[in-house]
């Protein structure tokens, strides 16, 4: 696979990196969908995670790249393991492309192994080179509904279980699905929107000195891609130290009984169901919170992250055409009173 | 000669069609590639072959077969390799066969919408993941695409693709044989090297281009990339280092100006101002001799030079003022691809007879374990495989449902809250799309009905046509059945199952031929509704008249239907009727 375009040098798109840091620090807030127009580059800021991230330890050997410290149960081979080895990788960002089979997917029995040494050995899918890290569907729209069906609840669970002909394996799969879609292309099923914790509008931007900067950037970068990327990566690393200190910060980071009431009756107001908007709103709030080094989640948290928390929980009220992100923006006026 | 110099000539369609050509050959890649519209297949065909010369010798040069599978695109299993040698050998699809070359896409606007999503995808990371039966490999495929539309009007190629094409050219007739100025094929492969080093000094093409699009209404920043690439390549076609201002001015017309979506302010307004703190201080040292007035002239002359460029329909339909949001919406094949009996989901033992389809892979991982057990096969096969592994593919059927929504939108039907029936449409719509149900939409008012939306899933395209929808004239019921009718038959040869719900104050008063009278009306729709019944389609009228009709409780009858009298337009009820007739159809 080529190079790829910077994180940092991407123009504008604040939305889009903030709910990726986010996802980054506290992977819990489970998912980032991103909606846009054409054009916006939605996939160039998934496609440039990999350089942000800090590398992970692994269990060295461990096929699903169990973490040292906490030993999954569900996985096949490290317990038992006597104290392994440990080795640093970095964190997978994997591409679940159109045209997947399920077989690639989930996993299945190796072929070559078996036909050739008669072993029955799993051979690992997408899932569990998936896990611990991203998992990234692009026009999440056009993949088939049973493959959908099927990443919703390995997601959900965190754990893979295949029984297919000749293999019956369980394996730990968490990952933060990171989708994208066009809603002029085939509307997404509600059930689907709402199992994703953050949602994310890319929007072509629209002052001229924006669009030239976009413009020369992406023009350097085909040019001469390598010195492109190294004018860069200082700022990379930065993105990349902010994110290390805020998965280190973010369990101390305190959440006021005041702050979770804000957050229900943000929630109250908009008449988002079930709790799994609140619950968003403040981890993804106490996330920021940690990313900028503050003790405490304030007002501002919630107000910066609500939209991308709550918009693609609305209900759907047919008779009206206003926007989810405006009806969020005007509850959190009226529920803040700010 | 120049290629630059042709196209300044003035309107010449053909000059732009040669200019594309050439400047695509020097930078394909950056260029994304080619739209063609061409009123011949001949012409098309005559254009691809011609740019097809341009290209350095062992270019691969692959047309896309309609209908194209994902196997055969992608790539998949191979398998002949596979059973030969025991062991999974990957075939590569067209996109990675076409790797540092081009892929001709015949009638690109019947595209369906996944196909274009994995073409596009290519296109951007010049790879393609391939992730299918077993197989796990990053294929390269860089690729540029000529894209064929030889659509009628209301056809377009889907914007993800049409996008990421730099060059939309409209052939102009008789193409095939004219003799344009292109240039050598050394010429090409000379300006490719010259291409990476040419240098567009102080970003001023970057500028002028991006300003050039925004003024033209092109909102995709794909636009003026492109059209720095083709500037770049003209200018290495040019045998320049540095993008000069002709480079600008012929991207501008080959990139841009068919993309226009609306015109520039007249010469008389002001001008959008330039960016504040770019171009004015490098420009001094640049043209010592000039004032900073420069930049406005060039940009001017840019615009005019691409104004020159419009081609005259274009032209026509950018200054009529009229609604393009229909033509915008950029069809894809999406709401076709219904068309697939069923979907694949996994596999089951079986025998492949009758229809069903053998799973190789999987019958050769279901034999896998047995093969030290088993005598070897016989005239050395590899592989022993034996009846009880067969493995045959599942389908489902549930391709799924169409409803078919018929509003009355007469003035009587408007006397009776018309505006309430739409918000009951709108709750219906949304259920049915939740549940991947496609949606068609037929207004019947005046003298006939009118098909609003084709079956689709986009939500927000129906509810924007429903807005739109004016009330008022006659009530001609009958035309509503039949054309609904008509719809239930179509969706059904395309594998689904189509449900009718008609919404009326059963008052019909024109008949089936447009003329007004109560009597041939009633009889029209009765008739009609008949047939509904003897092509077996379900179906549901909902009578929104304030006290119930006779002749719509009469037709629901006549239907086989069910009769639901709705005096207050309750949109959640109606919702709950209607799904549970659904249900029940299929």
């Amino acid at each position: 696979m080529g190079l790829v375009f910077p994180f940092s040098a991407i123009v504008g798109q604040d939305e889009m990196k903030l709910a990726l840091t986010i996802a980054a620090v506290d992977p819990s807030v489970g998912g980032v969908m991103v909606f846009g127009d054409r054009g916006t580059g939605k996939s160039t800021a998934v496609r440039a995670l990999p350089g942000v991230l800090p590398a992970m330890s692994v269990v060295k050997g461990c096929p699903y790249q169990c973490d040292p410290g906490v030993m999954s149960p569900a996985c096949a081979t490290c317990p038992g393991r006597a104290a392994g080895k440990e080795a640093k990788v970095p964190v997978p960002v994997v591409d679940l492309p159109l045209g997947a089979t399920e077989d690639r997917v989930v996993g299945a029995l190796d072929l070559e192994r078996a036909l050739s040494r008669g072993e029955k050995a799993f051979e690992p899918g997408l899932l569990a080179r998936a896990h611990r890290g991203f998992l990234y569907v692009d026009e999440v729209n056009l993949l088939e509904d049973h493959l959908v069906d099927l990443l919703l609840d390995v997601a959900q669970t965190g754990e893979n279980v295949v029984e297919r002909e000749g293999v019956s394996v369980r394996h730990p799969a968490r990952f933060v699905l990171v989708g994208s879609g066009n809603p002029e292309e085939g509307e997404l099923r509600p059930q689907l929107l709402d199992r994703f914790g953050l949602s994310v509008e890319v929007r072509t931007p629209t002052t001229l000195a924006v669009r030239v900067e976009v413009v020369k950037r992406r023009d350097a970068f085909e040019r001469d891609p390598e010195a492109f990327i190294a004018a860069y990566h200082k700022d990379d690393l930065k993105v990349r130290r902010r994110i290390e200190k805020g998965r280190a910060t973010l369990t101390s980071v305190d959440v006021s009984d005041t702050m979770l009431e804000q957050a229900s009756r943000l929630c109250m107001a908009l008449g988002t169901d079930g709790l799994r908007g609140e619950l968003t709103v403040i981890r993804a709030a106490r996330a920021v919170a940690a990313i900028d080094g503050k003790s405490h989640v304030t007002l501002s948290h919630l107000t910066a992250v609500a939209p991308l928390a709550l918009r693609h929980r609305l209900r759907r009220n047919v008779l009206d055409e206003t926007g989810s992100t405006t009806r969020v923006e005007r509850a959190i006026a009226e529920v803040f009173a700010v | 000669m120049s290629v630059a110099s042709a196209a300044h000539e003035g309107v010449d369609a053909g000059a732009f069609a040669a200019s594309a050509a050439a400047l695509l050959a020097v930078a394909p890649r950056a260029l994304g590639g080619a739209l063609l519209r061409a009123t011949s297949y001949e012409d098309g065909a005559s254009w691809a072959q011609q740019f097809a010369a341009l290209l350095p010798e062992a270019t691969p040069v692959l047309r896309l077969p309609p209908g194209v599978t994902d196997d055969r695109l992608i790539g998949g299993l191979d398998l002949g390799a596979t059973l030969a040698t025991g062991r999974p050998i990957a075939e590569r699809g067209i996109l990675s066969r076409a790797d540092g070359g081009v892929v001709v896409v015949p009638g690109a606007e019947r595209l369906t919408a996944r196909v274009v999503a994995a073409i596009a995808s290519a296109m951007d990371m010049g790879s393609i993941p391939l992730q299918r039966d077993g197989i796990s490999a990053m294929l390269d495929a860089r690729i540029a695409v000529v894209a064929v539309d030889d659509g009628t009007d209301d056809e377009t190629v889907a914007r993800p693709l049409r996008e990421r094409l730099a060059c939309w050219i409209a052939l102009p007739p008789r193409w095939r044989g004219a003799a344009w100025p292109l240039p050598s094929r050394d010429e090409i492969v000379d300006a490719r090297v010259r291409y990476a080093a040419v240098v567009d000094t102080d970003g001023r093409a970057a500028e002028i281009l991006t300003s050039t699009a925004m003024v033209l209404g092109i909102d995709s920043l794909r636009a003026p990339v492109q059209a720095l690439a083709a500037a770049r390549a003209a200018a290495a076609l040019a045998g320049r280092l540095t993008v000069s201002d002709e480079d600008i001015a012929l991207a501008a017309q080959v990139t841009l100006a068919p993309r226009a979506t609306r015109l520039p302010p007249r010469a008389d307004e002001p001008p959008p101002p330039p960016p504040p703190d770019e171009a004015p201080p490098d420009r001094a040292d640049d043209a010592p001799s000039e004032s900073g007035e420069e930049t406005r002239p060039l940009e001017d002359q840019v615009l005019d030079a691409v104004l020159a460029a419009l081609p005259p329909e274009l032209l026509d339909a950018l200054t009529q003022p009229q609604d393009r949001s229909t033509k915008e919406s950029g069809r894809t094949g999406l709401e076709k691809a219904g068309t697939q009996r069923g979907r694949p989901v996994g596999t089951r033992r079986g025998l492949p007879r009758g229809g069903a389809r053998l799973h190789v892979l999987e019958t050769l991982r279901a034999a896998a374990p047995w093969q030290r057990l088993r005598p070897a096969p016989p005239g050395g096969a590899t592989v022993a495989v034996r009846k009880e592994d067969f493995r045959v593919r599942r389908f489902i059927e549930r391709a799924g449902r169409t409803v078919i929504v018929a509003v009355d939108a007469s003035g009587s039907a408007a006397l009776n809250r018309l505006a309430e029936a739409k918000g009951a449409v709108e709750f219906l719509l949304a259920e049915s799309y939740a549940r991947r149900d496609k949606v068609a939409l037929i207004a019947f008012r005046g003298s006939a009905a009118e098909l609003l939306l084709t079956p689709t899933r986009a939500l927000a395209r129906a509810r924007r046509e429903l807005a739109a929808l004016p009330g008022g004239g006659g009530t001609p019921l009958a035309s509503g059945i039949a054309m609904s009718l008509q719809l239930a038959e179509q969706s059904r040869r395309a594998g689904s199952v189509p449900t009718i719900v008609i919404l009326t104050d059963g008052r019909a008063n024109i008949a089936q031929d447009g003329s007004p009278g109560r009597p041939q009306a009633e009889e029209d729709a009765r008739t009609s509704a008949r047939l509904v019944r003897a092509r077996g389609v379900a179906a549901l009228l909902v009578d929104c008249s304030p006290r119930g009709e006779a002749l719509a409780r009469e037709l629901s009858t006549l239907m086989g239907g069910t009769y639901v009298a709705l005096p207050v337009a309750d949109a959640r009820t109606m919702a709950t009727v209607t799904r549970a007739v659904v249900e029940r159809s299929t």
